[in-house]
């Protein structure tokens, strides 16, 4: 089924297109198009908006804002985002990386959206013309959100104290298994002060392991003081099966995974 | 469905079609173009044998509209011989036995050109992540990977 691509200048003309029925926001593609060439015809009218404010990033006191059109291979080649850098670089092949935008990954559903839980673990802001909504209430009711993203905010990590790890069967490249990011403040005498975790595939979205944050409190990062994180590391998830991996098996690699991220 | 305005330069010739609002730039290429190097594999931005070089990056032309292609810059794997004359890549496929069904090749070779465009000289991990998005069922892939290190050697000797 043909698709009719309107293009807007500004994000204010386009919101008011995208309320109609059928109609879906065109980022880089890498979501959209490819389900039109599977063969979804839930949508028949595509909306983008040609704001080059929108491919913007900027940094600057310890504040980053990646404009929703952002593609992964702009995030992952910039000199100041090198903490976030594996993130990006953990999307697609090079070809998809030049076409993903921020905004999209938002949107991705699992096995897909690699940033976004970056992003969960960054306690990003989401923001559109109706304001800026924490990234976690976000993913929560992202299905129903009408108003185009325009930009993340965040406060940039240093390298030490964020963490990504992506798993996928295939080298160097292929779909998640899973992904984990987590932001740790660590205490000077050694142990966690602040925690955040964020998994991908452990639910339909972008989830937190709260019980592993909650188990990760005051200890250290060795074998024993992450064992009880580890342990509760599956509790609350609902881990997707696909033709990469079943739930099961999502479920019992995740505190491997979550070990190894901790104790690296 | 309204018919829209295309205008772009595919490897150096000025193009203009009119085609159907939401045509991939696949489908242009292939069936309003008649450039039938890019291949249509998955369609779903797995396999990469779609990939063309739009404005000097890398990208999957089954998942990019041809209407936002306006004004743009188009490489494909069919303008890369000249006069009769094979590109340095091409002349390095042949030589390392890099094509078997040769339907991944005209991708492989537009993500192995534009690596060479920035990385003349690259590791033998700079072609393995370039090549990253790219599926090769004939080969194993190591053809492949020593086909694009044979051409930056190439280049490298004829630039001394």
């Amino acid at each position: 089924m043909p698709l009719a691509l309107q293009t807007f200048p500004t994000v204010k003309d386009a919101n008011a297109t995208l309320q109609a029925a059928g109609t879906r926001y065109l980022g880089g593609g890498t979501l959209v198009i490819r389900a039109a060439n599977e063969g979804d015809v839930s949508t028949s009218s595509l909306v983008r908006v040609t704001d080059p404010g929108l491919s913007q990033i900027a940094v600057a006191g310890g504040k980053v804002r990646l404009g929703a059109s952002v593609t992964m291979a702009a995030i992952a080649s910039h000199p100041e985002l090198a903490a976030i850098a594996p993130a990006a670089r953990a999307v697609g092949g090079p070809a998809i990386r030049n076409m993903a935008t921020v905004g999209g990954n938002l949107f991705a559903p699992a096995p897909y959206g690699d940033f976004a839980v970056a992003l969960l673990a960054l306690d990003a802001t989401v923001v559109t013309e109706d304001g800026e909504t924490p990234v976690e209430t976000f993913l929560a009711v992202r299905d129903t959100s009408r108003a185009i993203v325009t930009a993340v905010g965040f406060s940039l990590p240093t390298a030490e104290s964020f963490r990504f790890l992506k798993v996928s069967r295939v080298k160097p490249k292929g779909v998640s298994v899973l992904s984990i990011a987590a932001l740790l403040e660590m205490a000077a005498d050694g142990t966690v002060a602040s925690v955040r975790i964020a998994m991908g595939c452990m639910a339909d979205r972008p989830i937190r392991a709260l019980a592993a944050e909650k188990g990760l409190l005051g200890r250290k990062l060795t074998p024993q003081g992450i064992a009880p994180a580890l342990a509760a590391a599956a509790e609350g998830t609902a881990p997707i099966t696909d033709p990469i991996a079943s739930a099961w098996y999502r479920a019992e690699v995740l505190p491997v995974y979550l070990g190894r991220l901790l104790l690296n | 469905m309204a018919k829209v305005p295309v205008e772009f330069t595919l490897n150096g010739s000025e193009k203009a079609e009119f085609i159907e609002s939401g045509t991939t730039l696949l489908h242009a290429l292939r069936d309003k173009i008649g450039d039938t190097s890019p291949k249509g594999g998955c369609h779903q931005g797995t396999c990469g044998a779609c990939s063309v070089i739009i404005d000097g990056e890398l990208r999957l032309s089954c998942l990019t509209l041809a209407e936002t292609c306006n004004g743009a810059d188009i490489k494909t794997t069919a303008g890369l011989a000249k006069g009769g004359v094979l590109h340095p890549l091409q002349r390095a496929f042949l030589d390392a036995f890099a094509t078997q069904c040769g339907f991944c090749t005209p991708g492989m070779m537009m993500a192995a050109k534009v690596l060479l465009d920035r990385t003349p000289n690259p590791s033998r991990d700079d072609v393995v992540e370039a090549l990253s998005g790219n599926i090769c069922r004939c080969t194993g892939y190591e053809p492949i990977i020593q086909a694009v290190l044979l051409t930056a050697r190439a280049n490298s000797q004829n630039a001394a």
